[in-house]
């Protein structure tokens, strides 16, 4: 099991490799991806921050939890911080298990708790220039910054 | 007593700033150190509830600060 903020790009291959073992029959890999639109306005980019250290205490109580739940010690997640491109890797989460019903219920409760409970932040940036925090659900909660 | 409190994301830009410390009487809770938050010029658009987190743990209103705290007032979450 392992958890990590990381500045730079996720290696989604070597997240599938750390949790492969001959036991598991079935591993998933979930990557949450920068999308080029929300909430009809076009976006060129997104800037992730966090409350770092308790974002990294949150992500491994989340991981920890799933492990014991779903009963198995092979879950990886990154998320990155920092700028980030359209079609860029925030958040990528490799499940492996014995039985594939298992790692996909996993996977989900790592991601859904992740949107819950993780102190990170997203500023977007629009086509037109402007730049807005997002809140939960894609609702904005600031005005534009610029 | 000193706490030191942390802003993030919008709420840093709200208030001009990411980090201030607030000397609070002996006892007060998380909901006096938001009373002490709410009067700060460009605190007026924090939510009426937000969340916050002392000592990176999510915190009640009730719950009773110590001397060098570290509270975290914390924006809507937006990860993934």
């Amino acid at each position: 099991m392992r958890s990590t903020l990381t500045d730079r790009p996720i290696d989604t291959g070597a997240l599938i490799a750390e949790v492969s073992r001959a036991g598991n029959g079935a591993t998933l890999l979930f990557i949450g991806t920068v999308r080029d639109v929300n909430d009809d306005r076009p976006v060129t980019g997104i800037e992730y921050s966090a409350y770092r250290s308790m974002a990294e205490r949150e992500m491994a109580d989340i991981v920890r939890e799933a492990g014991e739940k779903f009963e198995t010690n092979d879950i990886v997640v990154e998320h990155r911080l920092g700028e980030l491109m359209l079609g860029e890797a925030s958040v990528a989460i490799a499940v492996a298990h014995a039985r594939r019903g298992a790692a996909y219920e996993a996977s989900r409760y790592v991601i859904e708790q992740l949107k819950k409970r993780v102190p990170i932040w997203k500023l977007e940036h629009y086509l037109d220039g402007t730049r807005e925090w997002v809140g939960a659900g894609g609702q904005r909660v600031a005005e534009s910054v610029r | 007593m000193t706490v030191t409190v942390l802003l993030f994301a919008s709420y840093a830009d709200t208030l001009g700033k990411n980090q201030l410390e607030l000397d609070l009487t002996s006892g007060a809770t998380v909901s006096d150190l938001l009373g002490h938050v709410r009067a700060m010029p460009g605190a007026g658009r924090l939510p009426p509830e937000p969340l916050v987190a002392v000592n990176e743990r999510y915190a009640q209103r009730s719950q009773v600060l110590a001397p060098g705290d570290e509270v975290a007032i914390i924006p809507p979450v937006a990860g993934g």
